[in-house]
C-alpha cells in the first residue's frame, strides 16, 4: 500500500521536462561530450499513467550506437522511479545535422571535431572541401576522405595549423 | 489509392538485395584496401548499406509480413535473390571495384531520387534519408574514377579495362520486373525504362569527363537474370559465406 502511493507521489513530480533534462546525461558513446538531447535524437517524450514512452530516431540509417542509446535512455527513466518504459526507433521522422543544437556544436568544436554547417535541408559537397577547422578556425582546409573512424565524419587537414581533424559531417 | 503490395514489394527486395550484396562485397576490403583511407571508406561505405538494406528488409517485415531482417538477409535460397549480376562479383583488383563502384552507385542514387516523390510513404521517407547519406558514396566513387581514368598510362588503361568488363553488366540493373505498369500508375516508380535513360545520360557525361571510352555493347542478354532469380557463379559462395555463422545456430539469441 504504502509502495503504490510512492510510485503515485513520484507520477506526480517527475515532469516531461525532467526526463528530457535527465535524457542530458545519456551520451553518445561514440561522441561521448554529446547527449542524446544535443544531437537532436530525441523526437518525443509521452508520459500516460506511470508509463513513459520515448521516440527516438537514428543519425545515420545504419548507425551502430543506436541500440546501446536506446537501452541508455530505458535505464535512465527507469532510474527514474517510473517501471514501465518504451524507447521506439521511429523512421518515419527522418535525422539531418540541423537538429544538433548551437551547444552541440560548441562541444563538439571544443572536442576537437569540425562541425556541420547549417544547410536548411539540402548540403552541398563543395563546402566539404573547405571546412572550418575546429582547432584554429581556418578555412584554408582540404578534405582528405569522406569516410572516418565513425560514419559521421569525414577526414581532413588544415594548412594553417598544419594539424589534421575529423568532422561531423552535414546530412 | 490502396497500393498492391506485390509491386512495391518486389521493388523494395530487389533493391535491399542489391544494397546487401554489394555492401558484403565493400565489406571484402577491410584490411585490404590500397590506402588507409579506402579501407575506411569501403568499410564505411560496407556498414551504410547494408544498414540501408536492413530498413528496406524491415519495412518488408513490418508492412508486408515478410519474414524478419536476419532470415531475409541469411535464411534464402539462391533463388529467392533479386540482385543484380554486377553487384555479385569478387571485388577483383581496386580498378574493377572502382568501376563498379561508380556505374552501380550512380544508378543507385538515381533511383533514391525518384523515390523522393514515390506514392508509397514509408518508402518516399527512407529515401530521403538514404539519400543524404549516398551523396557521400557517389562522391566517392566518381572522384576515384575520374582521378584514375585521368592519372597516368596505367590507371587510364586499368580503369578503361575495368570499364569495358563491368558496363556490359550495368543493364542488369535496369531489367525490367513484371509490374513495371502498376509502379508507374499507382505512381510508386516511375519504371527502370526512366531509370536507364537517366543513369546512362549522366553516366556517359562522366566517362568522358573522366577521359575514358564508352565501351559498346555487343550482346544485350549479359548481366540479364538476377531479378528473377537467375544469378552468376559468384553468389552462392558469397551466400554461403555470410550465412556461415547464422547457420550454426539459427534461434540463437544475439
Amino acid at each position: 500500500m504504502v509502495k503504490s502511493l510512492i510510485v503515485i507521489e513520484q507520477e506526480q513530480i517527475i515532469s516531461k521536462e525532467e526526463i528530457l533534462e535527465a535524457l542530458r546525461e545519456v551520451m553518445d558513446p561514440e561522441i561521448p561530450v554529446l547527449s542524446v538531447i544535443d544531437l537532436g535524437i530525441i523526437e518525443n517524450v509521452e508520459i500516460e499513467d506511470n508509463a513513459v514512452t520515448v521516440k527516438m530516431i537514428p543519425t545515420f540509417t545504419a548507425c551502430p550506437a543506436i541500440k546501446i542509446m536506446q537501452q541508455q535512455i530505458k535505464e535512465k527513466i527507469v532510474s527514474l522511479g517510473f517501471e514501465d518504459v518504451k524507447v521506439i526507433v521511429d523512421d518515419s521522422v527522418s535525422w539531418n545535422s540541423d537538429r544538433m543544437s548551437e551547444e552541440a556544436k560548441r562541444k563538439l568544436e571544443k572536442f576537437g571535431l569540425g562541425i556541420p554547417n547549417r544547410h536548411g535541408g539540402e548540403f552541398s559537397l563543395e563546402e566539404i572541401e573547405h571546412s572550418k577547422c575546429p582547432h584554429c578556425g581556418s578555412s584554408d582546409t582540404t578534405m582528405n576522405s569522406l569516410f572516418g573512424s565513425t560514419l559521421c565524419r569525414s577526414i581532413h587537414f588544415c594548412f594553417d595549423c598544419k594539424q589534421s581533424f575529423e568532422r561531423f559531417k552535414p546530412l | 489509392m490502396r497500393i498492391k503490395m506485390q509491386p512495391v514489394e518486389e521493388l523494395m527486395l530487389k533493391m535491399a538485395d542489391d544494397a546487401l550484396i554489394i555492401g558484403h562485397r565493400n565489406s571484402e576490403w577491410t584490411g585490404l584496401g590500397p590506402i588507409l583511407e579506402e579501407d575506411i571508406a569501403f568499410s564505411s561505405m560496407a556498414q551504410d548499406k547494408i544498414g540501408h538494406a536492413l530498413a528496406l528488409y524491415k519495412i518488408l517485415h513490418e508492412q508486408f509480413g515478410e519474414p524478419d531482417s536476419d532470415l531475409l538477409a541469411f535464411h534464402r535460397g539462391e533463388k529467392d535473390f533479386k540482385c543484380c549480376h554486377l553487384v555479385e562479383f569478387p571485388i577483383g583488383e581496386y580498378d574493377f571495384t572502382t568501376a563498379r563502384h561508380f556505374l552501380f552507385d550512380n544508378a543507385e542514387i538515381l533511383r533514391y531520387e525518384l523515390l523522393l516523390q514515390s506514392s508509397f510513404e514509408p518508402l518516399a521517407r527512407l529515401a530521403k534519408k538514404i539519400h543524404g547519406e549516398l551523396k557521400y558514396h557517389l562522391l566517392h566513387a566518381n572522384s576515384w574514377f575520374t582521378r584514375l581514368g585521368r592519372g597516368t598510362e596505367e590507371s587510364h588503361a586499368r580503369m578503361q579495362s575495368a570499364l569495358n568488363s563491368t558496363y556490359p553488366l550495368a543493364p542488369g540493373i535496369f531489367e525490367a520486373s513484371p509490374f513495371e505498369k502498376e509502379l508507374i500508375e499507382l505512381k510508386v516508380f516511375p519504371g527502370e525504362k526512366v531509370l536507364h535513360e537517366m543513369w546512362e545520360e549522366k553516366v556517359h557525361a562522366l566517362i568522358g569527363e573522366a577521359h575514358l571510352q564508352i565501351p559498346s555493347v555487343k550482346d544485350a542478354t549479359i548481366g540479364m537474370g538476377g531479378r528473377n532469380g537467375y544469378h552468376t557463379e559468384h553468389l552462392q559462395p558469397l551466400l554461403n559465406e555470410m550465412s556461415e555463422v547464422f547457420r550454426l545456430e539459427e534461434n540463437v539469441e544475439w
